[in-house]
């Protein structure tokens, strides 16, 4: 731990900040169909593309029709996507003339990048065409990162709304998410890593002989673009294999720093779009508040692991940190931070290898993930799972100032508890459910590199990743088996839309609702003590859940580092 | 059933049958109903199974598996026992309820006998459980009134004792707001006719007696929304506990299933799940030991919620009567001179205003009672058509009166006054000076809330009485103690907007309605409603009926009509308005109670696993003993010891879940910020005393 790596925590922190409202305040413009300063540029498109569709865009849709145009959309998008990867042999920009995709990495992969989770069972440079990239993923990751941030203000609405039948409209939601917010964005941001040495071409593999007369193959392809929206849209499904440990997705450490402050900037404003939606703009930065603890404390552990190094190592008299799996362009605290910024958000780009984290390093980005991406979270999907959270804390504790549950003057009833309890209950299903099918199966425990507790580790990993659609990888495990691709698939799918639609129910159960003004009887929902008890639910309630997991995985495992104890033998 | 009456909360009459009551309850198709302790008494049930089989067949730690069931189901047992014990405190007051419910005979009247005026002695003896609605029925002095009615004809004094517990007879009579009768009461002077309103089996006091045994309690909504969340969570520790085994595999070994059980039923809800009824049971008890009956649960849930709280001025801020409270005379007039006349004026005067002028006089200028008879005095009687009431002496005539009536009468005509030898013709001298500053004056008093009283002697205005509404003591803080709670208070009157609002400023009220009729209250809770506030207003009269119905509470005055007790969702036995407030607060205590006991259940955990999962594990990782914070003995004594805990702990917790967590005017921030460090904070770390603390026992006693 060094003085630089603190002070460039604090930086990241103050970055995010600085964005939070300057971001809520254009977000909430836009999503409530007020004029931006891109109007005149984007308005005549926007209309265009709604005549092109047949939209009238001052219809609104009921949460079942919201939900239902979702769901078709992401079927047709899915079948999209499958059918690409299948054909992409047969298909134009191949110069690398990579074949079909076999089915079941096919099928994990369409699921992967439709529920934002970008969980990669492949090696992009070495399975994927161009076009595949470009068309299959690219606009998947732009459309389920839009879809997430329309699902969380549908939600929004519902709070803000009373008495009120509709939650807005999906297509516009999402047309103008991507319109207005991620394709401008992505525009500047893509210049910015081009000048920062990513390469954006869509010239062949460049060949080049080494200093021995080797002949090498270097990958390149249309990266920049790929890398800006994967990273604003918390997509995280890395144009390279190496994901953003590759030096062409991520060359230097200031590409690094606002590659970072990129994963968590549209999910900190989305807090502020909540409050001034609402009316409140405290509202917003209590969420964001309970999100910035749990951030701090799980970077607060990690970076004091890393920095700490291994137990075995030191013992050895090899003074210092955890370099292990690092790249040395960011450093410890580059790394670090990443990873706890990449599980916190639903994001899963990696630029180091989690799984040569030390245990307790690599524990954090499992807990945040375990907690639901809730921590920002994933572009929009953060929210709406905060959200549910807040609902289930208001439940608990609201009772216990006299009055029945009331959150912004919303009354939570039977109808908002039992959809967040849904929501809730399908992640230690997915996680836990799946870990335990895995870890008795030979097709699962042929997929872990280590033995014993770090194996474990891989597994509870990988179906946590997949569930939390995190979509990092903990590496070591090697998930490209049918058993792996499809129970990974359908934990992703699973972990996505059985959080969405009770998540969308919820905010049309709000939105009939009456809105009670707020009194001295009201229970106070932007100060500290409720901060502090979200926080303690969302650990009971989400966190010890998992308690048995982990204590089989990393905090066995870092007990017996401490005491100078490996697995390796154990199981060979 | 009176107030005074408290027993404690656990007296020997009731545990016997509260005991019987726990096992009784083990029936699953009653458990069913509550369905944390329904899957605690399914796994217990299971795991004895299993356990007899191994019994049989022989196995291992079964002495420590014994004990892991015998405290599983104590933990059922004890969740009945809590529900058994509310219940049983309902179960003895609805005893004391029937036992006054006596067989009655009616006298019941038909034809021409059941009209208005009709024969009374025309009638013919009917058993009173034959009754039905519409039959009339005389009831004598003496007689018991043998079903709910309403008076059609007469009045009497009747004994409501039965339901009050107050002793002091109440007036029924035909027409008013005092038409309703009970069943059950006893009529002590005088006739009714009464018109039956309720068949035997549902009136009011049958009502009462299934409210209070809990047969009619039907789980409220937030009871219903707390049921899903704990069902919900009871779902998340399946997969939590039910995801270990595979686990355990993977790491080579296998767990028990007596321990698999114990840490599933220590992280399942069991706290709240087991005293859940017993809350809402005691809730609705505390609301009948304060002489409140509340038709429905989902009455109480929203009386916590209430917003704005409709107060009728009379009888609830202010003392029933008005209180003289100054002489203002007008110019070249001495007070005393104007204290004088208005008590010579209101020595014959039995209202409370007459006599409060008397007092007033004695007690500024001391002047003395003096003898009607011996002033040789004729009084003057209050009429509606003169508004004004005085006296006539020596010569000299008084009155004292509304301001216009007064300087009206000044006006007129001249009058004769005295009899015999003194009579006299009286001119009336009105100067507009002084009737331009008695008018001042008395405008001045009205802003102040008060009323005027214009005092004249023989034909010359003297001065004006400052008559007072007496806001009750302490009520203004009641009222900021209301806004501290963040509810709004509105005052009811018929006054004029001028002197409303003066009282409403010293009553500390936040609003008032003026000249109120039945339509502008309804209006106004519409109006409130509107804005997503609940109202709660209590209400005796017929035109009461609509707001009592329209509002989210309710409450009506047992000595209303028919008509405002069906439209209210609660019936105030005592008739008193200011308990509305208390009716909030026992609401409001109610819903703590159960947040309360859910935050302490929920905080319960993180100790639990503390106990259980280094315990559990340490056989296959001997590192994780490490986790073992506790410090905990072996293994199963921390197993053990972290079930017996979660058992006795309902036990423990019975008290509090019968008598409410305690409620203070503190505000919402504050009181959650307390609560918030009781039984959350708390929650986490009483577990983790207890547990060890049970822990040394249990290694003592050698028991694991």
């Amino acid at each position: 731990m060094t003085l630089a790596g603190w002070i460039q925590i604090a930086l990241f922190c103050a970055a995010v900040l600085a964005l939070v409202k300057p971001l809520g305040l254009y977000m909430t413009r836009v999503f409530s169909g007020a004029r931006t300063p891109l109007s005149p540029l984007l308005r005549p498109v926007e209309r265009g593309l709604y005549r092109l569709a047949g939209i009238d865009e001052a219809h609104e849709q009921h949460w079942l029709a919201y939900a239902g145009a979702m769901l078709v959309f992401h079927a047709a998008g899915f079948v999209l996507l499958y059918a690409i990867l299948r054909l992409q042999g047969l298909l134009p920009f191949n110069p690398a003339d990579q074949g079909a995709v076999a089915p079941d990495l096919a099928f994990n992969t369409a699921a992967s990048f439709v529920t934002n989770t970008n969980w990669q069972n492949y090696g992009g440079e070495s399975t994927l065409s161009y076009l595949s990239q470009m068309l299959g993923l690219t606009h998947q990751n732009f459309l389920s990162a839009a879809t997430g941030i329309a699902l969380a203000v549908a939600l929004i609405r519902g709070f803000s709304r009373a008495s009120a039948r509709t939650v807005g409209s999906f297509w516009v939601d999402l047309t103008r998410c991507t319109l207005y917010v991620l394709l401008p964005l992505c525009v500047v941001y893509t210049l910015f890593l081009v000048w920062q040495g990513v390469p954006q071409t869509l010239a062949p593999y460049a060949e080049a002989t080494t200093l021995e007369g080797a002949k090498q193959t270097i990958a390149l392809g249309p990266v920049a673009s790929q890398v800006a929206i994967k990273m604003l849209g918390t997509n995280g499904g890395g144009f390279f294999n190496a994901n953003a440990a590759h030096p062409f997705e991520n060359p230097t450490a200031v590409s690094n720093f606002v590659q970072m402050v990129s994963i968590f900037a549209l999910g900190a404003a989305l807090t502020n779009v909540f409050g001034r939606m609402v009316g409140d703009e405290r509202q917003g930065w209590a969420i964001l508040a309970a999100m910035g603890v749990l951030f701090l404390a799980g970077t607060v552990v990690t970076y004091w692991a890393e920095g700490s190094g291994n137990p075995l190592l030191n013992a050895l008299g090899l003074q210092g940190g955890n370099l292990e799996g690092k790249e040395i362009r960011f450093g410890i605290p580059g790394s670090a931070l990443f990873a706890v910024v990449t599980t916190a958000a639903s994001c899963g780009a990696v630029n180091a290898m989690h799984d040569a984290f030390t245990a307790l390093g690599g524990l954090i980005p499992l807990v945040n993930m375990q907690l639901g991406e809730i921590i920002v979270g994933g572009v929009g999907a953060g929210l709406y799972g905060m959200l549910v959270f807040v609902v289930v804390a208001i439940f608990v504790a609201g009772l216990m100032v006299g009055r029945t549950p009331e959150y912004l003057g919303k009354k939570i009833e039977a109808r908002e508890v039992k959809m967040a309890m849904l929501a809730i209950l399908c992640l230690p299903l997915m996680m836990l459910g799946f870990t335990a099918l895995a870890t008795v199966l030979p097709a699962g425990l042929s997929g872990p590199a280590n033995a014993g507790p770090h194996g474990f580790s891989e597994i509870l990993y990988a179906f946590t990743s997949a569930a939390a659609n995190n979509g990092s990888a903990f590496a070591g495990l090697s998930g490209n088996t049918p058993f792996y691709n499809l129970t990974l698939g359908t934990g992703m799918l699973v972990g996505r839309f059985f959080v969405i639609i009770p998540a969308l129910a919820i905010a049309g159960a709000l939105a009939a609702k009456k809105t009670v003004p707020a009194s001295a009887g009201t229970f106070p929902t932007d100060g500290g003590l409720f901060v502090g008890l979200l926080v303690g639910v969302i650990l009971i309630v989400g966190g010890l859940t998992f308690f048995p997991s982990l204590a089989l995985g990393p905090i066995v495992e870092h007990l017996a580092g401490a005491a100078g104890q490996t697995f390796a033998a154990a199981g060979g | 059933m009176a107030q005074t009456q408290k027993s404690s909360l656990f007296s020997a009459a009731l545990i016997g049958p509260a005991c019987l009551g726990a096992v009784t309850k083990l029936d699953p198709r009653q458990m069913v109903k509550n369905p944390v302790m329904f899957v605690v008494e399914v796994v217990a049930a299971f795991t004895t199974l299993l356990f007899v089989r191994d019994l049989v067949s022989g196995g291992q730690d079964l002495a420590f598996t014994g004990q892991i069931i015998l405290w599983l189901w104590f933990t059922v047992l004890f969740a009945n026992f809590a529900e058994a014990v509310a219940e049983g405190r309902g179960k003895a007051q609805a005893d004391s309820l029937r036992r006054t419910r006596t067989e009655t005979t009616a006298k019941r009247l038909a034809g021409p006998a059941a009209a208005i005026g009709g024969p009374r002695e025309d009638y013919g003896t009917v058993p009173g459980a034959s009754l039905k609605v519409g039959d009339v029925v005389l009831v004598e002095a003496g007689d018991v009134i043998p079903s709910d009615g309403e008076v059609i004809e007469g009045i009497a004094s009747v004994n409501e004792a039965a339901i009050t517990g107050e002793s002091a007879p109440v007036i029924r009579e035909s027409g008013g707001d005092r038409s309703a009768v009970t069943g059950g009461t006893q009529v002590l002077s005088d006739w009714i006719r009464v018109r039956i309103t309720a068949a035997a089996g549902s009136t009011f006091i049958d009502r009462m007696i299934a409210l209070v045994e809990g047969a009619a309690r039907q789980k409220t909504p937030n009871e219903i929304a707390l049921n899903i969340l704990l069902a919900g969570l009871t779902i998340v520790f399946v997969f939590a506990v039910g995801s270990i085994p595979s686990f355990a595999a993977y790491a080579g070994g296998a767990i028990p299933l007596a321990v698999l059980v114990a840490l599933f039923v220590t992280l399942i809800p069991t706290t709240i799940g087991a005293l859940l009824s017993a809350i809402g049971i005691a809730g609705m008890d505390r609301l009948v030991r304060f002489n409140v009956l509340a038709m429905s649960g989902r009455a109480v849930e929203a009386a916590g919620d209430v917003d704005t709280l409709l107060l009728d001025k009379t009888g609830t801020i202010t003392l029933g009567n008005r209180q003289a409270t100054a002489f203002r005379p007008v110019h070249g007039v001495t007070a005393e001179a104007l204290a004088d006349a208005a008590q010579l004026a209101s020595l014959a005067d039995e209202t409370p205003e007459g006599r409060s002028i008397v007092v007033l006089a004695k007690e500024t200028y001391g002047i003395r009672g003096r003898d009607m008879g011996s002033l040789n005095a004729t009084f003057v009687p209050f009429t509606a058509q003169s508004r004004m009431s005085g006296i006539d002496l020596d010569g000299s005539s008084i009155r004292k009166g509304a301001v216009e009536a007064v300087i009206a009468s000044l006006d007129s005509a001249p009058a004769l006054v005295g009899a015999g030898a003194a009579a006299r013709v009286l001119q009336p001298r009105l100067d507009p000076a002084t009737a331009q500053e008695v008018r001042a004056i008395a405008e001045e008093i009205a802003k102040a809330g008060g009323t005027p009283l214009a005092v004249a002697r023989d034909g010359q205005l003297l001065g004006v009485v400052h008559l007072k509404d007496i806001v009750k003591g302490g009520i203004s803080e009641r009222f900021a103690e209301l806004r501290r709670m963040g509810i709004r208070t509105v005052m009811i009157t018929g006054d004029n907007p001028m002197t409303a609002a003066a009282i409403a400023a010293e009553a500390g009220v936040d609003d008032f309605l003026a000249q109120a009729t039945p339509e502008d209250k309804l209006a106004l809770i519409r109006r409130e409603q509107a804005q997503g506030k609940l109202v709660a207003m209590c209400g005796d009269g017929t035109n009461d009926a609509p707001a009592l119905a329209q509002a989210d509470v309710g409450v009506a005055m047992n000595t209303g009509t028919v008509a405002a007790r069906e439209a209210g969702n609660m019936v105030d036995l005592d008739s008193d308005p200011t308990k509305l407030i208390e009716i909030v607060e026992i609401g409001k205590q109610l819903l703590m109670t159960r947040g309360a006991l859910t935050t302490f259940s929920i905080a319960n955990d993180v100790a639990k696993y503390f106990a259980i999962i280094p315990a559990m594990f340490v056989g296959l990782y001997p590192q994780l003993q490490a986790l073992n914070v506790m410090r905990l003995a072996s293994p199963q004594s921390a197993i053990l010891s972290a079930i017996i805990f979660n058992a006795l702990i309902i036990v423990a917790l019975i008290p509090l879940a019968l008598r409410g967590v305690s409620y203070r005017a503190v505000g919402a921030a504050a009181l959650l910020r307390r609560n918030l460090l009781i039984y959350g904070l708390g929650g986490i770390l009483v577990p983790f005393v207890g547990i060890k603390l049970i822990d040394l026992a249990v290694s003592a006693l050698h028991l694991a």
